[in-house]
């Protein structure tokens, strides 16, 4: 997909100051075409420039994050999306990553930390911050005792959930491909079938989850 | 609720006991006095009865929100908390005064029935019947709306209850820290941990602070041990809890050999971010606290250095857990402390 020149990202944060920050902060690695601060906008701008990446606000005035997926989405499929939020809630990032994000980045991450989250997006990969892989880690077992699950839904196996266990813990790719024994791209092949099964595996289940979850917090 | 249906109940059961005595009394002075008559006293005495309950109605008195902790600010408050009201203070009064409205009546009735005045009196006490409903017909609206705009103005009351507790708590917490961090803007470090103290505390503000309060959930208590650490040493400790379980004397050992290794990874690793991953679940917990800083040769500490020794790994074997330190020089650090709820330690390395 890369074609080695810099990715070229639209941000999305209805934050001016911090709109201001990421884009000093992104550095030379990226270009960035265009800033925009709501849905509506966002949406043009993604239409109009057919940007590599979406650097992507879970909160915003008009629907949020989830609301610029669902309207670009389906037109543009090689648009891909990266959130970055100060968001701690668990429904929200499941529910961004559920509509089409490529991964999930909290907005204390350093500028080249980003830059390189960007273009591992733009390259492919999905990106799983420590705590993005707990919160999966959470949908998929922690909450739901696995006799409770319907048998249709996919589970993750034993080597993907190690996988992430070692992304909460910390390690990146190539540690985790040394720790395990297998190659980078095993890992990130692994990441991306997490992905896969968390966009498609039954809506019902992950309402469910949802629900259960708020039960249990409250 | 139940506290607030309490007196009205209790008030209730205070008028029978003075009805059942006034009751009596003139049960007393019929036997014994001079007796206006059956006709007249019964009557009389229910209708004042329905008088004093219509007259003591409690006044509407604004009922205190209930603590704004220990609200979600996330959940659907505002819309919920008008309902909850409404029954609240609108039940016991309207059916008070309705009982009271009614043995009024019902005393007026049975004093003209008794006295035979129905008959001659029956036309107009239609005409009267008519008046009163037309009265009610003209003024319920009127009433309604009073009685709307009192729940309105109870609402905008609250809520700015609400805003000013909400800038209050701002007012202590966020512009404080504002002005340390301007204060301090010459020390970056210095800016950071303010930052990091600052964002955990509102977080946890804004979660409601019951779910993962330090003291009730281990990982609670491990958020707690790594705020504690930040504002110790300095540094950022991020903490991904998986599941969570309630905090025993174990949970205990396991956070305090946590903590123990967070305050190590901060301290020595140098300037990089610590990583806690916990798992936790009734049957089993899992703990790894990890840095990528400098590293060390754990076999290379000398004995007299009991940190690692005592306070990570002896406390967990004392517990019936175990804890293992694996690091080399250059390479980051990572501790590993486990505990199986049944008691024996958990043993392999991989689940």
């Amino acid at each position: 997909m890369s074609d080695g020149s810099a990715p070229r990202v639209v941000i999305v944060d209805d934050h001016d100051l911090f709109r201001a920050g990421v884009r000093t902060s992104l550095g030379p690695l990226v270009e960035v075409v265009a800033e925009s601060s709501d849905v509506d906008s966002a949406v043009r701008a993604i239409e109009e420039l057919v940007p590599d990446v979406v650097l992507l606000d879970v909160h915003m005035p008009g629907g949020g994050g989830v609301e610029v997926i669902r309207r670009v989405a389906d037109g543009r499929p090689e648009v891909r999306f990266l959130a970055l939020s100060v968001s701690d809630a668990a429904e929200d990032v499941i529910a961004l990553i559920r509509a089409g994000a490529r991964g999930y980045v909290t907005k204390t991450i350093s500028g080249p930390e980003l830059a390189d989250a960007v273009c591992r997006v733009h390259a492919g990969d999905a990106v799983f911050s420590p705590r993005l892989a707990g919160f999966v880690l959470d949908a998929f077992a922690g909450e739901i005792p696995a006799a409770q699950v319907d048998p249709e839904l996919d589970l993750l196996t034993p080597r993907e959930r190690e996988v992430l266990q070692h992304i909460a813990r910390g390690y990146m790719y190539k540690e985790i491909a040394a720790q395990l024994g297998i190659s980078a791209k095993t890992v990130e092949a692994h990441v991306s079938a997490v992905l896969r099964k968390l966009q498609l595996s039954s809506r019902h289940e992950l309402s469910r989850w949802a629900s259960h979850r708020r039960l249990v917090e409250e | 609720m139940s506290h607030s249906a309490n007196p009205p109940r209790g008030g209730l059961r205070i008028a029978i006991g003075i009805g059942l005595l006034v009751v009596s009394g003139l049960l007393f002075v019929r036997a014994a006095g001079p007796w206006p008559g059956d006709a007249i006293v019964w009557p009389a005495a229910v209708a004042v009865l329905g008088a004093l309950l219509i007259w003591r109605a409690p006044a509407v008195t604004p009922r205190r929100r209930r603590g704004w902790a220990a609200h979600r600010p996330s959940e659907p408050s505002p819309p919920r908390q008008p309902s909850v009201r409404m029954r609240a203070f609108g039940r016991p009064e309207v059916s008070r005064g309705g009982l009271g409205v009614a043995l009024v009546l019902a005393g007026g009735f049975a004093f003209l029935w008794a006295s035979g005045a129905t008959r001659p009196a029956g036309e107009a006490l239609l005409a009267a019947l008519a008046v009163l409903i037309a009265v009610a017909l003209i003024f319920a609206p009127s009433w309604r709306r009073l009685a709307r705009s009192l729940a309105a103005e109870r609402n905008e009351r609250i809520r700015s209850q609400e805003r000013a507790d909400v800038g209050a708590h701002l007012h202590d917490s966020v512009l404080q820290t504002l002005a340390l961090i301007q204060r301090s803007a010459e020390d970056p470090k210095q800016v950071a941990a303010l930052a990091r103290r600052q964002e955990r505390e509102l977080r946890g503000w804004l979660a409601g602070g019951d779910s993962r309060e330090p003291g009730h959930t281990l990982a609670g208590a491990l958020e707690a041990a790594a705020a504690e650490v930040e504002a110790a040493v300095g540094g950022s400790v991020e903490v991904v809890a998986v599941g969570d379980c309630p905090l025993d004397e174990r949970g205990g050992a396991v956070v305090a050999a946590a903590r123990e290794a967070m305050l190590n990874a901060a301290k020595f690793a140098g300037e990089v971010p610590v990583s806690v991953y916990a798992e936790l679940s009734p049957e089993r917990v899992q703990v790894y606290v990890r840095d990528r800083g400098a590293g060390f040769d754990p076999a290379a500490i000398p004995p007299q250095r009991r940190g690692v020794r005592e306070s990570i790994i002896g406390r967990m074997r004392r517990v019936g857990g175990r804890a293992t330190v694996r690091s080399l020089p250059g390479g980051g650090t990572e501790v590993e402390i486990a505990i199986a709820h049944g008691g024996s330690a958990v043993s392999g390395e991989e689940s």
